[in-house]
């Protein structure tokens, strides 16, 4: 077989080999749980809640859980904006960058404050490297936000029945601490060693093989990528993000990127089976989610690889795969793969660009943000999977004929509202953000790089993007405008907190319900025959909602081009 | 009152529920159904639009087109309404069978006066004698009769009603075969049970039960989605400067909602309390039949449901050294005047008429529950029959012996399920007699059938633990309670409840009350007492204990019946894509023939096709929502793979062949 599929199967069994057993840890941090990291955190720990006076055994209800984590976001935008809107006064600037402007300061905080780091400026000439840190920590943090809500909705189905849910702070601290400082520690020593930069020094210039000066970007890159993936940010460095040199210098460091990004979201899956002691709903779950993915992943291998007829037709060797926006160093394959990995676990850093992928390519990479829920970014994935296994559990259970219920609590009226609320909330986002910019041209044709079916999937990629909180773009959009910071920066406000706020909800309000024990007529969720019940019911809803707009872009550019 | 059980559409109901479909279109009903409600603006802005054409708009395709998908939409919403009139009519028809038994009877009062019992208030007192037809529902508080119940039961036989106890109730309509009775009115005219359930079947008074509501609030998401898709592809299509028409883009939205189920909502749910009547039970609330669905434990009286009625004597054991002949003339003697069930089978195990033994002075000892024992004496001779520790105590008084033999026959006899009756002559012991319950046949199915649906069967009895373990045994229930007092049934069903799980129980007297309204679904007999009536959520009219067992199935029924048809409707949803969104754009995206995959004639043709499929799939499905999907005891996993296979991929494939189907048929035409 060829060695470059086979460097993506090794990579994706290390992954799912490594998942399992940080999945136990992750289960035995929540858990409070003697791990063996505790005689280095326990004291680090210690010292935050002293000096924030908080207490980490305090419980909170899921609505105090709510309370807390939009509280901590509005302190961090406050704080964000300031430093991006004066960084060019600051220190830690060695380059001379300019502060941003208010509309991109505020696209730029928005986008980083909910895990998403849609890119409106470059890395290069666009922030100071005291700005690059900045981010750097709301990388960290907004990965434990994700994940604390997660473990919020862990917790519900852990007790039979209780309102008190845990503490907030602790499930965050412990998710930045013992989680992903550790492995981003480990991803950024492998990086130095592959040749990345760790520097605060500014520009060095190098002559090149024509004689010419250049000029190259540096910094702190390495303590920068390996957050990037660990916390599904996906927000590069540099402009050109993952297909960088410097951001990703080598085969090795882009496996690993790639390892780094799978990492959390497939251990949290396991975490939640052995967190709530249901290891085989966690093997179902991983089944839907890798069955969805390989779905997606192996035809963009394959149609990355197999190139561009109309390339061929002018009788140029394609032979190496549709390379246009691809790097030679990194290949079609892992190029292909890397499109999926990135867009189902909502981290949006790239190594190619999508632009110029295949149409059906672009088609996936679309379909696995509006689906946004095989794996998923770190935390939220299993958010927005909750969504699909409550409406999975409410038809599946009418069918078998009992009134539905999800490990033991009776799903209701306001549980369904919920659900349907945020099931709506991700297909209007997309829709109308397109929608709008599609019927207003005067601010959006001048910023497209391409006419007709292209240039509308470069306008459906956009917000499609921004409601996954993916962050990738399909490059050809020159999208620092105040019409894209803005109409981005909702969707991509809504698009973070209502799929954390409304599983939290249903979680909630779930825990609060008396508990049924199972019998022989209740319908098993960890089963196989439930997982092909939420996938049909992923499939279908994304389908039906999105299918019109994909037959106007992709699709009809499929057509054209075959 | 089987009369129309098997045929769907009766003509007189067909002409019934045809003027209800018109009826329905008024604005204020359809609203509460968001779904249609959807469709009935779609028509509306269509026909708009058909005038607008008629006045000379050219954008909008040909005024005939136009006015052809115009009708299909109306047609789809009189399917709907059509759907939900039938249902109610079935439902009606059948509750009016029932209350014909009982219109306008003449009622005989206390004070002589003779009022139409339309006339009657809470509270009257009304006399009955033989032959009278019974005007009300009431309670006697006076005398005893023999009533013929088949009017309302099917079942011949008659019944015995006196004042007191837990068989006073009688019902209206039914008809006293002797003696006389006096009866106090218990409901208001027009309020009895079943007076309530057809303002339930007619809709009058119809909630939608919690499930119905978050089933609405899914589809209700279904339908704004699409609001959303088929709104935003305007600015699309504009984009792509490809015109779409009204009349195209409200045949995509109609086509994509969940019609289907949309429109046979309302008739599933009247549908599932209509097969409860017909299975002779009267539901209070649509809610009670879904929770029947749910159960988890079955509470069930051991007598009449798991065994046939009463006891028989199957076995004599003479002491050793009695004569035979001698244990058996005195069995028979004693069991002369005992007029329950079981004394007549011991008359019968024995074989020998009672009368052919001369006997002088005969005086028959009744059954009392201080000695718990019966007999006769008869010259110097004094026969006892009855518990053993009751017979013990005589013998023993008298300073005789109780033969070890017989302690352990009756300990053998009881541990066998059997009730063991101890004979004595003169306080002296002669043998055992043992009773046994029959098990009735087949019942053994049942709780098989009720264990794979994941319900557990308790048996409540008065026996003994040893005996009611036996008979648990072998019926195959899972639990028991034996010695039950009423408490005993209140503490179970709370204890279920308090682990999370739902209650069904039966019963009929006064005892039964506080758990008839405890359990989740109490289902009373209808010749239980009025409380016992007023406590439960149904009441059965043939007084048959293993109508439960039914009663859940039905709600198993209607609860699948939903889900099965919300998979078919939304799974449509893939072929319609298919049909519609090629048609909208091939005109100006040539490219996009590729999606034609039905290879349909085409544009008009294909969306034609469509909307005409999702109107016919409606009333194509009213058999299957009124009859319901069949339940079938798999375990729930097999259930769903089964429902879901045939539902869900039968829901993708079906359309497709359908809508090309009509296109064939279509094109013929344009």
């Amino acid at each position: 077989m060829n060695t470059e599929i086979l460097g993506i199967i090794a990579m994706f069994g290390v992954t799912l080999l490594l998942a399992i057993p940080l999945g136990k840890y992750i289960a035995k941090v929540y858990a409070g749980e003697r791990t063996f990291l505790d005689p280095v955190f326990n004291p680090i720990e210690r010292l935050f809640y002293k000096v924030s006076g908080i207490n980490p055994d305090n419980e909170m209800n899921w609505k105090q859980h709510l309370v807390a984590l939009l509280t901590i976001n509005l302190l961090w935008f406050l704080m964000s904006m300031g430093i991006l809107m004066n960084m060019g006064s600051l220190p830690l600037n060695p380059d001379g960058n300019p502060s941003q402007s208010a509309d991109l300061a505020f696209n730029t905080t928005i986008s980083f404050l909910v895990n998403c780091n849609l890119q409106h400026y470059s890395g290069e000439t666009g922030i100071s490297y005291l700005g690059q840190i900045w981010l750097m920590f709301l990388q960290f943090v907004t990965a434990g936000v994700g994940m604390a809500a997660a473990v919020v909705v862990f917790k519900a189905f852990r007790e039979k029945s209780t309102t008190q849910l845990g503490n907030f702070y602790n499930y965050f601290l412990k998710s930045c601490t013992r989680i992903l400082l550790p492995i981003s520690l480990v991803l950024a020593a492998i990086f130095v060693f592959e040749g990345m930069p760790m520097t605060f020094d500014g520009k060095d210039t190098i002559t090149n093989l024509q004689g010419d000066t250049v000029q190259v970007s540096r910094g702190p890159v390495a303590a920068f990528v390996p957050i990037k993936h660990v916390g599904t940010n996906g927000g590069g460095f540099f402009g050109a993000n993952g297909a960088h040199p410097l951001e990703n210098p080598s085969y090795l460091t882009n496996m690993v990127e790639m390892f780094g990004q799978f990492i959390i979201p497939m251990a949290m899956v396991f975490a939640f089976g052995f967190f709530i002691r249901r290891r085989k709903f966690a093997w179902m779950m991983y089944g839907v989610m890798t069955v969805g993915f390989l779905l997606l992943a192996i035809p963009n291998i394959n149609m990355e690889m197999n190139g561009n007829p109309a390339i061929t037709q002018m009788g140029i060797d394609n032979s190496l795969g549709a390379m246009e926006g691809k790097e030679i160093r990194l290949g079609a394959a892992a190029s292909g793969f890397w499109s999926i990995v990135t867009t189902v676990i909502s981290t949006g850093s790239i190594n190619s660009m999508h632009d110029s992928s295949m149409p059906l390519s672009g088609m996936n990479e679309l379909l696995a943000m509006m689906i946004n829920a095989f794996y998923g970014g770190a935390g939220a994935g299993i958010l927005n999977f909750l969504i699909f296994i409550i409406l999975a559990v409410f038809i599946s259970g009418l069918m078998v004929g009992r009134t539905p219920e999800f490990m033991g609590k009776k799903i209701e009226a306001r549980e369904m509202k919920i659900a349907m609320i945020i099931a709506l909330a991700h297909p209007f986002l997309i829709l109308v953000g397109t929608a709008l910019a599609a019927a207003l041209p005067q601010y959006t044709s001048a910023t497209l790089a391409n006419p007709g079916f292209h240039g509308f999937s470069e306008m459906l990629y956009e917000y499609t993007s921004s409601a996954a909180n993916n962050g990738s773009g399909f490059e050809g959009l020159g999208d620092n405008t105040v019409f894209w910071n803005i109409s981005t920066g909702i969707v991509l406000l809504l698009g973070r907190f209502l799929p954390i706020i409304g599983p939290v909800a249903i979680a909630g309000l779930l825990a609060e319900k008396k508990f049924i024990p199972e019998s022989a007529g209740t319908l098993k969720t960890d089963t196989s025959t439930f997982g092909l019940m939420v996938f049909a019911v992923i499939a279908i809803i994304a389908a039906l909602a999105f299918f019109p707009a994909l037959a106007l872009g992709p699709i009809a550019e499929y057509f054209s081009l075959y | 009152m089987n009369n129309n059980k098997n045929k769907l559409f009766e003509p007189a109901l067909m002409n019934e529920a045809l003027k209800q479909s018109f009826i329905k279109l008024h604005p204020a009903k359809m609203f509460r159904n968001p779904v249609m409600f959807m469709v009935w603006i779609g028509t509306l802005v269509m026909a708009a639009v058909c005038v607008w054409i008629a006045f000379g708009e050219q954008s909008q395709g040909s005024f005939a087109y136009n006015l052809i998908v115009t009708v299909i939409l109306f047609a789809t919403l009189l399917f709907a309404n059509f759907a939900e009139a039938i249902a109610e009519a079935r439902g009606k028809a059948q509750a009016d069978s029932l209350r014909k038994t009982r219109e306008e009877t003449p009622a005989r009062l206390e004070n002589g006066e003779t009022i139409s019992s339309s006339q009657l208030k809470k509270g009257d007192v009304f006399i009955c004698e033989a032959g009278d037809i019974i005007p009300s529902d009431g309670e006697i508080i006076e005398g005893l009769a023999t009533i013929d119940e088949s009017a309302i039961t099917g079942e011949s036989a008659p019944v015995i009603r006196e004042a007191g106890g837990d068989k006073s109730s009688v019902t209206g309509g039914t008809k006293v075969l002797s003696d006389k009775i006096k009866v106090c009115v218990t409901t208001e005219a027009g309020e009895s049970f079943l007076d309530k359930m057809i303002a339930l079947v007619e809709g009058a008074s119809r909630q939608k039960t919690p499930n119905e509501i978050a089933l609405t609030i899914l589809l209700s998401g279904f339908t704004l989605v699409f609001i959303i898709v088929v709104v935003t592809l305007k600015p699309f299509a504009d984009y792509a400067q490809t015109p779409i028409t009204i009349a195209a883009f409200i045949s995509l939205f109609v086509c994509l909602i969940p019609t289907t189920i949309g429109g046979l909502l309302s008739a599933i749910g009247i549908a599932g309390m209509d097969r409860a009547l017909r299975a002779n039970v009267i539901t209070k609330s649509g809610k009670a039949v879904e929770t029947a669905g749910d159960v988890d434990v079955l509470l069930l009286d051991k007598t009449g449901t798991i065994t046939i009625g009463n006891r028989k004597a199957t076995k004599f054991y003479p002491v050793n050294g009695v004569d035979e002949k001698h244990f058996l003339k005195s069995v028979v003697l004693s069991s002369m005047a005992d007029e329950t069930p079981e004394g007549k089978s011991i008359i019968e195990l024995a074989g020998v008429n009672p009368l052919s033994y001369q006997i002088q002075n005969p005086r028959f000892i009744k059954f009392t529950a201080e000695t718990r024992s019966s007999g006769i004496d008869y010259d110097t001779i004094k026969i006892r029959k009855g518990a053993s520790d009751a017979i013990k105590n005589l013998v023993e008084k008298a300073g005789n012996h109780f033969p070890s033999e017989t302690e352990e026959q009756v300990k053998s006899i009881s541990s066998n399920g059997g009730t063991p009756l101890v004979v004595a002559e003169n306080e002296k012991v002669l043998g055992v007699i043992e009773l046994q319950d029959i098990i009735k046949p087949g019942i053994q199915e049942r709780f098989e059938r009720l264990r794979k649906m994941g319900i557990k069967t308790v048996m409540v009895t008065g026996d003994n633990p040893l005996t009611a373990k036996y008979i648990a045994e072998k019926a195959g229930v899972d639990d028991f309670i034996a010695e039950a007092k009423p408490e005993d049934k209140m503490n179970y069903i709370r204890n279920e409840q308090s682990q999370g799980r739902l209650v069904a129980m039966m019963g009929d007297g006064t005892n039964d009350a506080p758990a008839l309204a405890q359990a989740d679904v109490g289902v009373a007999m209808n010749s239980g007492t009025q409380a016992a009536k007023e406590a439960g959520n149904m009441v059965d009219l043939d007084n048959d204990p293993t109508k439960l067992i039914e009663v859940v199935e039905i709600g198993k029924q209607l609860l699948m019946t939903r889900g099965t048809l919300t998979t078919f409707s939304i799974a449509n949803d893939v072929a319609k894509y298919f049909a519609i969104v090629p048609a909208l754009f091939i005109a100006s995206i040539p490219a996009l023939q590729g999606l034609n995959i039905m290879n349909l004639h085409s544009p008009e043709s294909a969306i034609l096709s469509a909307i005409i499929f999702n109107a016919i799939v409606i009333p194509m499905l009213i058999p299957l929502a009124l009859k319901g999907v069949a339940y079938k005891p798999i375990g729930a996993s097999a259930l769903l793979r089964r429902n879901l296979f045939i539902y869900g991929l039968g829901g993708i494939i079906v359309p497709f062949v359908g809508i090309k189907l009509i296109d064939l048929l279509v094109s013929v035409f344009i």
